[in-house]
């Protein structure tokens, strides 16, 4: 099969909310869904201040570890109107997303995954998005079993840990510098 | 019960890499913005999994009869050449990308975007807010109308100046299709001093820049421009599948 060579991408600039607010996109389930929780976090810059005009995306798996998609071949979920994603801007200071805890996700391998949320991270100053997975710290021992977090440094692991909030849970994004999250190239 | 087991092996898609010397870098010196924030450690590769190989379909109920229309907004009819915008979105083994949310924003004819940002002295425009928003048909084929954006002045370096563009969302069927980029317009005379268009490799730059097309100029309404957008190819290469006794 002849190949396209697929097409370059750039930076969604600083007027990206023109384009790109969705009224209730940071909304995956309505906040008063039983068990909804709150993502939070501030996404900082190498001098260490917050980024007012970055976008955070998520996608997820619901409760059962499965996704509202034809490539999943597990079949439907039980979360009719759970569709995993999420968009956040973040002038308010942060993203926050309202959503359910993912549970665990098989690998393809026969193992499982520990609870995770895949991140996309856009701003001025990114030619392309930053991809990051947000775990959670209290999920010790899925943690300790998921061969992505174990393929990296401890000290690095700690940066892609969620701790838990009054509402949820809250995990920092750093683009740079001492505490710079783990990205991944997909 | 939980819906999760782990004890199978799964035929998932596998999405291929870009050649990283045909891909934007995340960072580049002379667009300045990318100083403090295009992060400095090399990024970790991460498998291929079910998270990464599903994606958000959505968009039908974001997508509203007039939204390809960026025309005809706020009562009235938007200042500018009009110009109609369509391609189609298609993944690198050539297969179309059908049903999937196109995203558009842009400034206005004479540059000025609609945004608090955005005060250099050039005109707002009272019908032209610079969204759009289409689902590719089962062709993968998306079609805008709107108004040909004007090049504008920026802080990057002296005299700097954006050729013009429009702003391109994706979503295609997968997290890892997922793509943000920019539409230019052949032969831009300002290509030689825009860092963000000379970040792209060149090998890669004629893909951002869109070809007029006579054969769909509107006779007496509209000029026409054509751009394809190629996402990430999906080739069904399932995972071994026989029992081999090694799960984990």
């Amino acid at each position: 099969m002849t190949q396209l060579q697929t097409t370059p991408s750039a930076t969604v600039g600083p007027y990206l909310a023109i384009g790109l607010t969705w009224e209730g996109g940071e909304l995956v389930v309505p906040p008063d869904t039983p068990g909804a929780i709150w993502l939070r976090g501030t996404v900082f810059d190498g001098n260490g201040d917050p980024i007012p005009d970055a976008m955070v995306e998520t996608w997820q798996a619901d409760p059962d570890g499965r996704f509202d998609h034809p490539d999943d071949p597990r079949g439907a979920t039980r979360y009719p109107g759970f569709a995993g994603f999420g968009r956040s801007h973040t002038d308010s200071g942060e993203y926050a997303i309202c959503t359910l805890k993912p549970g665990r996700v098989p690998d393809g391998e026969g193992g499982l995954q520990a609870p995770h949320v895949d991140v996309s991270l856009f701003a001025r100053g990114l030619l392309d998005r930053v991809v990051t997975r947000i775990y959670f710290a209290d999920e010790a021992e899925a943690n300790a079993q998921d061969a992505v977090l174990r393929g990296l440094p401890e000290d690095r692991r700690q940066t892609l840990l969620a701790t838990p909030t009054d509402d949820g849970y809250r995990l920092d994004l750093y683009l740079q510098g001492d505490r710079e999250t783990v990205f991944f190239a997909v | 019960m939980t819906g999760t087991t782990s004890g199978s092996r799964l035929d998932l898609p596998r999405y291929a890499r870009t050649d990283a010397g045909l891909r934007t870098p995340v960072g580049y010196a002379d667009y300045r913005s990318t100083g403090l924030r295009a992060p400095l450690r090399t990024p970790v590769d991460l498998p291929h999994r079910l998270t990464e190989v599903t994606g958000p379909l959505l968009g039908e109920d974001r997508v509203t009869d007039t939204d390809a229309d960026l025309t005809r907004r706020l009562g009235g009819e938007a200042q500018g050449q009009r110009i109609i915008v369509h391609g189609r979105v298609l993944d690198s083994d050539g297969r179309p990308v059908p049903d999937t949310l196109v995203e558009v924003w842009q400034a206005n004819a004479a540059g000025r975007y609609r945004h608090v940002v955005d005060n250099w002295p050039a005109p707002l425009d009272p019908h032209f807010d610079g969204l759009g928003r289409v689902m590719t048909d089962d062709q993968g084929r998306y079609e805008f109308t709107t108004i040909r954006p004007g090049a504008y002045p920026w802080g990057n370096h002296h005299n700097a100046w954006r050729p013009a563009h429009i702003h391109f969302s994706l979503f295609g069927r997968a997290f890892t299709q997922r793509l943000v980029t920019q539409m230019y317009f052949p032969d831009d005379p300002l290509f030689f001093q825009d860092p963000i268009f000379n970040s792209i490799p060149e090998g890669a730059r004629h893909l951002a820049i869109s070809r007029f097309d006579y054969e769909r100029t509107v006779p007496d309404w509209a000029l026409g421009f054509q751009w394809d957008i190629v996402l990430r190819g999906a080739q069904q290469t399932p995972f071994e599948t026989e029992d081999d006794g090694d799960v984990a």
